[in-house]
């Protein structure tokens, strides 16, 4: 039986792991398994290598070719090492690795710790995609007193991203006014509430 | 600090005390982190490498619980010295292999140690004894969010932390418990174990075959998935299914001494003469051996005060370990057996001949003893 890694050597290492109820094995050379930190009772090393096998050929079903074009990554380097070249990778490769991810873990959605700085942007823009849906939905409902308020809402936290991304010293992004591209495309006009002053 | 000062003291999660900790030897998490729009340290040139390094280095070594730390770039590392971390789990053996632009912090204490460059640009992690995943999750979350002040992390709004491999990727965080059950593989149970829990990712390490016993009967029980779900419940997740293990562990023993007493102090007792009488030993056959004596102590047949002697063993006689006072050149596996051999051999002079009588050998009666096994652990 020849090693799982490098195909060449004989495997004098036979491991056995269950990941959710899936049984995996690998088999390795002795160098391999010295290399991949087999013995290391840490045991992150083998969950890598166990998925990072199983990761390499799920990326393969991309079209090749592909680089990331921050860091020139290819599929083939990831095919190799099972691993990424760089964070926008994470974009690059969406899509390949979107199913991987899947398989992978429990969701596919971060719920866990935000940094501090990202927090509050990170809190905004999910607020502001409900406030979006609920004007599209009051628009479409012909609600217009609500979606005036809603409007109202929405304006407010862009402002105030603004403010934050220019205390922090951020060049401001173009902020994109949705509000006025859903007023134009309907038919009739959301009557203006008179602007409160902040 | 030198680190021959830092590693002549056994780390606080050795020779600590912590919830259970006769079963569950360690609780450990680590965090995995990367600087935003800087390639990983696997894809990044030298250069890059070493501006990381020096950013990280900086921020890490500027934490108001790393005042007093060991802070050392690998390449300035002896293979042992390196070799010796790694036995500690202070870092992983990926990391020792590294070289130029890589390096490792750690507090005296060794409870929070710091790779960088590892496979991720910072990988850190806070260990310590017994069964305290919550507290050290604590500690760990907090250094990390003293570093977001000063590093830019690379996080994602639907991935969160983007992490070199994609298995990390989210929390970037790998929880564990290293645990200690002879009760479980001597009565063969170890696979059912594992079979019930597997909803939680259980890695078994092994050698050889089905690779279902682990060296020294030490298993180590960690999350697999890092994507999904929050820090704190992934190690619910974990707590729930190791409270279970344990409890298993405890009833093993439990059973064992009622109705198979004989067999386990036939065992007890050969590993102590063995390891009182061996010229030359292997690490495998020691740490099967030695798990035997320390399950001995958990059950009142060695006095408790020998606990962090026999733990300690465990530490070393692992091959570097074995080394660290020597200026000689490496040894080679031979004059490493015989060596070990003799270290055992003086340290178990120290302590006396199992007490046979602590266990009823007629199977029926007797539960004064075996209660011992859930006493909190007496350190002296
Ligand atoms: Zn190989
Ligand atoms: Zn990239």
């Amino acid at each position: 039986m020849f090693c799982d890694v490098c195909h060449s050597k004989e495997a004098t290492v036979f491991l056995t792991q269950i990941v959710e109820g899936k049984m995996q094995k690998v088999n390795l050379c002795e160098g391999c398994s010295k290399e991949k930190g087999v013995n290391d009772p840490t045991g992150f090393a083998l969950a890598d290598l166990l998925l990072g096998l199983g990761a390499a050929q799920e990326i393969e079903k991309n079209p090749s070719g592909v680089r990331c074009p921050v860091c020139g990554f290819s599929q083939t380097d990831f095919k190799k090492t099972g691993r990424l070249g760089c964070s926008a990778c994470y974009d690059t490769f969406a899509e390949g690795l979107s199913g991987m991810l899947k398989n992978m873990h429990r969701g596919v959605i971060h719920s866990g710790k935000v940094p501090a700085k990202l927090a509050a942007a990170r809190r905004r823009g999910q607020e502001l995609a409900v406030l979006q849906a609920d004007l599209d939905k009051a628009v479409r409902e012909e609600h217009f007193e609500e979606a005036a308020t809603l409007r109202d809402k929405i304006r407010r936290l862009e402002i105030e991203g603004e403010q934050e991304a220019a205390a922090a010293g951020k060049p401001v992004a173009p902020s994109v006014n949705r509000v006025a591209e859903l007023t134009t495309g309907e038919a009739e006009p959301i009557v203006p509430k008179p602007r409160k002053k902040s | 600090m030198k680190l021959s000062r830092i590693i002549a003291n056994t780390g606080e999660w050795l020779s600590g005390s912590g919830p259970h900790d006769q079963i569950v030897v360690s609780s450990r998490v680590r965090l995995a982190r990367n600087l935003k729009g800087k390639p990983f340290p696997g894809w990044a040139k030298k250069a890059e490498r070493v501006a990381v390094l020096e950013e990280i280095r900086g921020a890490v070594e500027g934490l108001p619980e790393m005042s007093e730390s060991f802070s050392e770039k690998l390449e300035d590392l002896s293979p042992l010295e390196k070799q010796v971390l790694v036995e500690r789990h202070l870092i992983s053996r990926e990391h020792a292999a590294k070289g130029a632009g890589s390096a490792v912090v750690m507090n005296t204490a060794q409870t929070l140690s710091f790779m960088i460059n590892e496979e991720d640009h910072l990988r850190m992690q806070a260990i310590r004894a017994g069964l305290q995943l919550d507290e050290v999750y604590k500690m760990i979350n907090q250094t990390d969010t003293e570093l977001e002040d000063s590093l830019d992390f690379a996080f994602h709004n639907d991935l969160g932390y983007l992490t070199a491999c994609p298995t990390n990727v989210g929390t970037g965080m790998r929880a564990s418990a290293m645990m200690h059950l002879p009760g479980l593989v001597m009565s063969e149970q170890v696979n059912k174990i594992i079979n019930s829990v597997n909803k939680i990712g259980l890695a078994v390490r092994g050698l050889h075959g089905e690779g279902t016993e682990a060296m020294g009967n030490l298993f180590q029980v960690s999350n697999q998935t890092t994507l999904g779900e929050a820090e704190e419940e992934i190690i619910g997740r974990l707590n729930r299914v190791i409270a279970q293990i344990l409890e298993h562990e405890q009833n093993a023993r439990q059973i064992l001494l009622q109705q198979r007493a004989e067999t386990l102090l036939d065992q007890i007792g050969r590993a102590y003469g063995i390891l009182c009488h061996a010229h030359s030993i292997t690490s495998k056959e020691a740490l099967n051996l030695l798990s035997f004596i320390k399950m001995g102590v958990d059950l009142g047949l060695f006095p408790s005060k020998c606990r962090l002697q026999v733990d300690e063993l465990f530490i070393e006689t692992q091959p570097a370990h074995l080394q660290k006072g020597l200026h000689a050149v490496k040894l080679g596996a031979d004059e490493r057996d015989s060596l070990r051999a003799a270290l055992i051999r003086a340290k178990l002079k120290q302590m006396p001949e199992p007490e046979i009588g602590k266990i009823p050998t007629n199977g029926n009666s007797g539960s004064t003893t075996t209660s011992d096994t859930t006493k909190p652990s007496e350190e002296s």
